[in-house]
């Protein structure tokens, strides 16, 4: 389990715009490196990421090879509810990872 | 390729600064100690400054799950260092009073792993062991380097100082050749830094990831194409005793983020 940190306002005024952070622990081996004696390290990124507020799907982005190891996502998106962000990685093997934030709209 | 051009640069640019040189530059004078952070360009200094973006906080949060956790054995960190352990990375290296051995952090937690919990020590550059390492040198942040050379310490402090001073490797350069006399030159497109340790375990952006000091003196050693030390060995650990007497003072910055 890589570790996962999530910068969410606690609370929001409705209808305010919002900053969100996400960073997660990851090589994002890009496939074009070689070890020390010469042999390819094999590709292991992640590929896909979303945000998912009270079911909504408000942010999504997709990597590629060349973002660096532990990406840092920051957007923004509009306190509509109190309710929970699920925050969720998916790597080239199909595994994912997800944590969740809640947030109290006032 | 890159590397080795850059040093043999050096090598021609140290042959003429000799004559140029101040004498005082065969130590570096307390007042003018300079961590290696304002050597860094300011967007590096943001990344490092900023408490949430900084990547070495992802190994601090997990040696923090880690130093209460009671997954591996019964015995966690925390249930005798209950009141945690702010400010005692800032004293190592550091004598071990029952084996008498010199121990840096790694060699600290892998003793208390072996001698109280029960638990097997963990390889070097292991996720676990940065991990906890950083997340103990992280509560030293902020904490003046004090480590104590005096003693039995004293000999420990010498082997270090002594492979500082001693040139080694194809380049056949010394440590003190860049990071004592010639410090704030460039090296082609890069400053040279003073080389202290204070910001380690700390976040390379070359690495990609977090590593130790033993890591970064590795790399040292391979730049000047010299055999480097395993990981571990007593010579580095006496080195680490050195740099931390060198850099006196200066405040502890883990984990930082360097080139």
């Amino acid at each position: 389990m890589p570790s996962i940190r999530l910068a969410v306002p606690k609370t929001a005024k409705r209808d305010e715009v919002i900053e969100i952070k996400a960073l997660i622990q990851h090589d994002m081996e890009s496939g074009f490196r070689r070890g020390s004696r010469g042999e390819v390290i094999p590709r292991n990124i992640l590929t896909e990421f979303e945000c998912i507020y009270n079911g909504e799907r408000v942010f999504s982005a997709e990597f590629h090879p060349a973002i660096a190891a532990n990406p840092i996502l920051t957007f923004h998106t509009r306190a509509v509810d109190s309710g929970t962000l699920v925050f969720r990685w998916k790597d080239q093997n199909g595994q994912t990872w997800s944590e969740n934030a809640a947030i109290e709209v006032t | 390729m890159i590397r080795s051009g850059l040093l043999l640069c050096l090598v021609f640019a140290a042959g003429c600064q000799g004559e140029t040189a101040p004498a005082s530059r065969a130590e570096i004078a307390a007042a003018d100690v300079r961590s290696g952070y304002t050597f860094l360009t300011a967007e590096t200094q943001a990344l490092q400054d900023d408490e949430f973006a900084n990547p070495g906080l992802l190994w601090v949060d997990r040696g923090e799950a880690m130093f209460q956790s009671t997954a591996e054995t019964k015995q966690s960190c925390v249930s005798c260092h209950t009141d945690g352990l702010e400010g005692v990375a800032a004293r190592y290296p550091a004598l071990d009073p029952v084996s008498g051995d010199l121990l840096n952090i790694e060699g600290r937690i892998n003793s208390c792993r072996t001698r109280h919990q029960g638990l097997d020590a963990l390889p070097y550059e292991s996720d676990a062991l940065l991990s906890l390492t950083t997340y103990l040198a992280h509560q030293s942040a902020g904490r003046p380097s004090n480590v104590d050379v005096s003693g039995a310490a004293k000999d420990a402090y010498e082997k270090g100082r002594a492979y500082f001073l001693t040139r080694r490797g194809q380049f056949n350069l010394s440590c003190q050749q860049c990071h004592t006399k010639n410090w704030g030159m460039q090296l082609r497109g890069d400053t040279l830094s003073q080389g202290h340790g204070n910001g380690f375990p700390a976040y390379r952006l070359e690495w990609q990831s977090l590593g130790s000091l033993q890591r970064r003196l590795r790399d040292c050693d391979m730049g000047v194409r010299a055999e480097p030390l395993p990981f571990g060995d007593e010579t580095y650990i006496a080195l680490e005793l050195y740099l931390a007497s060198r850099a006196q003072g200066l405040a502890l910055e883990s984990p930082a983020v360097r080139r």
